[in-house]
C-alpha cells in the first residue's frame, strides 16, 4: 500500500515521537503576522530563549493595517502599539519582515505563496487558522496558537498529533459562475463545520487538477471552516509552473532538482486513505451562506431552510441562526438587500479574484446606498491590478479600491460593519460579529458572487450575468 | 495543579454555556486582539454574546459566580486559531472545559495552557447542563487522569485523548520544555530537508 502527501511529507520532517505520543514535528517554514505574535517574542524572553532559525520565519503586518491610505503614527494607539512590538521583535531577532516599504507587504497567506517562500512538501505554520491555505501547493500547513508559535521560534518544532486523511473527489466541470469558493462552500455545506476535525484534506479530481493555483488556494483556505486544520492538492505541473521565477523559488538547476523533489511527495496511485468522500462537480452551483457558520450554506437559487425540518439543539441552531440574520425560512435567498460588499481577504483577494469580480462589476453601478469595497491581497496584488486597469473598473462602478491587508474580514483595523448591516462579503466567516458588529450580518459568497449584489443591490445570481458577459470558468 | 505542574484533578463549581458551533470570535471578539498582552482579557470572555443578551447570559449570572468548570455543547470553539480564547477563559477562572466536543485548535490551545477538554455523549453533556442550572452550588470533581467526573450524587465517564491526558498527569502538557530536550535530533532534521540544507546536484 503507497502513501499519502500526508504521510510523506510527515515522515520527512519527523524530529521524534514525544513521550505523550504526539509528534515533535519540523516546521520548514514559519510565517508571523503582528496580531498573534507579540506575547510568542515576550514569552520567549521570559525563559530566556532566543530564536533557533531566524532564516526559516518570515513576518509582515495585515490583520490590522489600515488599509485607507493612514500613515504612522496610526490614530488607533493599539494598532501603533501593535506595530512597534513587531517592530521591535524584528530588529531583535533579526527575522525578514516584508512590511509596506518593502512593496511585498500583504496577507500573509497571500505573500507566502507570491514570494515562492511556500512550496511543495514543506510543514509551514503560522498562528492563523487560515495556514492551510499553502496546502494548494502541496504542503502541510496548519494555524497554531501563540504559544506553539512561541515553540517554533524558539525550536523550529511543534507538539502535534498526526491527522487522519480524507480524501475529497470532485470530478466532472463547474458550470459557468461557478468558482472556487462554492466548490469548498458546497463541501462544507456537505461535511459540516465539524466535519473535518481530527482529519487532513485531500483534494483531488478533474475540479482540482483544472484549478488555478489562486483557486486551489481558496479551496485549501477554507478547510478550517470545515473543521480540517489542514487541507492539500497534489502539487503538479500548475503549482511548478506557478513558482518558476518567483523571489524565493530555486532556480536554475536546483529547480529541475526541486521539482524532482516535490513530485516525489505527492500520493501514491496506491495510497490507503481513512475515509473518502466524492461530489460531482456539475452539481455544484453558486453559494451564499444563509446563518451564522460557513456550514449554513445554499445554493444562491434555494430557499432558506425551516428550523422545523429538524430537532433538538440543531433546530436551535437554526432558530438562532436565522434570528440574528433576520431571515424568513422558505424565502429565497436571493434578492435579500445588501448594504456592504466586501471584495477581500485571504479567500478572495487574488488577482484572479479581482479579474472575476471586475468582469462583473464592468459597466454596473453600486447603488448609492451600497457601500462597496476591493482590498487587495497584497501591495504587489494591487500593483498588478492597477497595471490591468481594475482599479478604474472598480472605481467606475463605484468600489473604494484600498490598500492591502486583512481589512473587513475581521475587522479588527476602522473597516466595519455598522450595526445590522448586511455584507456580501467574499471572505471566510460569517460568524456573529466576525466584520465588527455585533449585531452585523455576513453572506459569505464567491468575489464575482460578490460584485454581483454590489451592483444590484441585493443576492443576485452571477449566472445569469455570466453568461452574458463570457466569463470563463474553471 | 501542583507545583510540579502535575494537572490531574480539577475541583469547583461549573457554568454551562449552551449552544453547538460557539465560535472564538465569539469567545474573544477580534478587537481585543490588538492588546499585546493576554493578561487583560478575562472581563472579556464572550462580551457580545453578553451584551446581547441584556444581564441573562451565565457569565453574567450571579449563581455561577467562581464557576470553574465550563459545560458547553458540540464544536466548541470553532473558527480562529486565537489563543486569546482560551486565554480570555482561564483569566476569567475557568479550569477545565466538558464539552460534547471541540475544535481542534481550540484543544490543543487549551492543553498547551494548562485547561483540559474533556468530551462526554450529548445527551450527557444536556443532563449535566441541567443540574448545573437546577443546582448551581453542586460540587464537581474532575479526575482528568481517569475522566470520572462527580458532580453531588451524579457521575459521569468522560473522554481525553490518551497523549493529552498523559500530558497533564505528567505535567508536560506544555510542551516546550520536553522540545527544547531534541536540539540534535532537530538539527539533523533541518539538515536533512533539501528546501533548506541545499537541493542535490544533478
Amino acid at each position: 500500500m503507497g502513501q499519502t502527501l500526508l504521510d510523506k511529507v510527515w515522515g520527512a520532517h519527523t524530529v521524534r515521537e514525544l513521550p505523550n505520543g504526539q509528534t515533535q514535528l519540523f516546521i520548514g517554514l514559519h510565517l508571523v503576522h503582528e496580531v498573534t505574535s507579540p506575547q510568542a517574542f515576550q514569552m520567549l524572553a521570559e525563559r530566556g530563549l532566543s530564536v533557533r532559525y531566524p532564516g526559516l520565519t518570515f513576518a509582515t503586518v495585515d490583520h490590522i493595517i489600515p488599509t485607507d491610505g493612514s500613515t504612522r503614527p496610526y490614530v488607533d494607539g493599539m494598532a501603533e502599539q501593535m506595530f512597534v512590538a513587531i517592530e521591535q521583535n524584528i530588529e531583535r531577532t533579526g527575522i525578514p519582515f516584508f512590511d509596506r516599504s518593502t512593496g511585498r507587504q500583504g496577507i500573509v497567506h497571500v505573500i507566502g505563496p507570491e514570494l515562492g517562500l511556500t512550496q511543495p512538501g514543506m510543514t509551514i505554520a503560522c498562528g492563523d487558522s487560515h495556514t492551510s491555505t499553502h496546502g494548494a501547493f502541496g504542503a502541510i500547513a496548519f494555524g497554531i496558537g501563540t504559544s506553539q508559535v512561541r515553540d517554533v521560534l524558539a525550536t523550529q518544532t511543534i507538539s502535534v498529533a498526526k491527522p487522519q486523511c480524507r480524501r475529497i473527489t470532485v470530478n466532472g466541470k463547474l458550470a459557468d459562475g461557478v468558482f472556487a469558493k462554492d466548490v469548498i462552500l458546497a463541501i462544507i455545506g456537505r461535511l459540516g463545520v465539524q466535519g473535518g476535525v481530527g482529519y487532513a484534506y485531500e483534494y483531488a479530481g478533474d475540479v482540482f487538477d483544472a484549478m488555478s493555483m489562486d483557486e486551489r488556494m481558496t479551496v485549501c483556505n477554507m478547510s478550517i471552516e470545515g473543521g480540517a486544520r489542514v487541507g492539500y492538492v497534489n502539487p503538479d505541473e500548475t503549482a511548478y509552473a506557478y513558482l518558476q521565477g518567483r523571489e524565493y523559488a530555486p532556480k536554475g538547476d536546483d529547480f529541475d532538482s526541486a521539482r524532482q523533489w516535490w513530485s516525489g511527495v505527492a500520493s501514491d496511485a496506491d495510497a490507503a486513505f481513512d475515509d473518502k468522500v466524492d461530489i460531482e462537480g456539475e452539481s455544484i452551483a453558486p453559494m451564499v451562506t444563509w446563518g451564522v457558520n460557513p456550514g449554513q450554506v445554499l445554493g444562491v437559487d434555494e430557499l432558506i431552510p425551516s428550523p422545523e425540518a429538524v430537532e433538538g439543539l440543531e433546530r436551535r441552531s437554526i432558530e438562532d441562526a436565522l434570528d440574528h440574520m433576520k431571515l424568513t425560512p422558505g424565502a429565497p435567498i436571493a434578492g435579500t438587500p445588501i448594504d456592504v460588499a466586501f471584495v477581500g481577504s485571504c479567500t478572495n483577494s487574488r488577482i484572479s479574484d479581482l479579474r472575476e469580480a471586475a468582469r462583473v462589476a464592468e459597466g454596473g453601478q453600486v447603488p448609492a446606498h451600497v457601500k462597496a469595497l476591493v482590498v487587495p491581497g497584497s501591495q504587489q496584488v494591487k500593483v498588478e491590478a492597477e497595471a490591468e486597469g481594475l482599479d478604474d473598473i472598480f472605481r467606475s462602478a463605484g468600489f473604494e479600491w484600498r490598500d492591502a491587508g486583512c481589512s473587513m474580514c475581521l475587522a479588527m483595523n476602522p473597516d466595519k460593519l455598522v450595526n445590522d448591516q448586511v455584507c456580501a462579503s467574499s471572505s471566510n466567516r460569517n460568524f456573529k460579529g466576525r466584520q465588527g458588529s455585533p449585531l452585523g450580518r455576513t453572506l459569505l459568497m464567491s468575489p464575482a458572487m460578490v460584485a454581483a449584489a454590489a451592483v444590484a443591490g441585493e443576492v443576485t445570481d452571477v449566472r445569469a450575468l455570466a453568461a452574458g458577459k463570457g466569463a470563463t470558468n474553471v | 495543579m501542583s507545583d510540579d505542574g502535575r494537572i490531574t484533578h480539577v475541583a469547583g463549581t461549573g457554568v454551562p454555556v449552551r449552544g453547538n458551533d460557539i465560535d472564538t470570535d465569539r469567545i474573544i471578539p477580534a478587537r481585543y486582539l490588538r492588546e499585546i498582552t493576554f493578561e487583560t482579557l478575562g472581563p472579556h470572555a464572550f462580551e457580545d454574546d453578553r451584551k446581547q443578551l441584556n444581564g441573562k447570559h451565565p457569565f453574567d449570572d450571579a449563581r455561577f459566580t467562581g464557576a470553574s468548570v465550563l459545560v458547553v455543547n458540540r464544536n466548541f470553539g470553532s473558527g480562529s486559531s486565537r489563543e486569546h480564547a482560551p486565554q480570555a477563559l482561564m483569566r476569567r477562572g475557568i479550569k477545565a472545559i466538558v464539552g460534547e466536543s471541540f475544535a481542534e485548535i481550540f484543544f490543543g490551545n487549551c492543553t498547551t495552557i494548562g485547561i483540559p477538554c474533556l468530551t462526554l455523549p450529548a445527551t450527557q453533556i444536556e443532563s449535566l447542563q441541567s443540574l448545573i442550572e437546577e443546582a448551581p452550588e453542586t460540587a464537581l470533581q474532575i479526575d482528568v487522569g481517569s475522566g470520572a467526573i462527580t458532580a453531588g450524587q451524579a457521575t459521569y465517564q468522560a473522554e481525553l485523548p490518551a497523549s493529552v491526558r498523559e500530558a497533564f498527569v505528567s505535567g508536560e502538557w506544555d510542551a516546550l520544555s520536553s522540545l527544547l530536550e531534541s536540539d540534535d535530533a532537530i538539527a539533523a532534521v533541518h539538515d536533512r530537508l533539501p528546501y533548506i540544507s541545499g537541493w542535490p546536484a544533478r
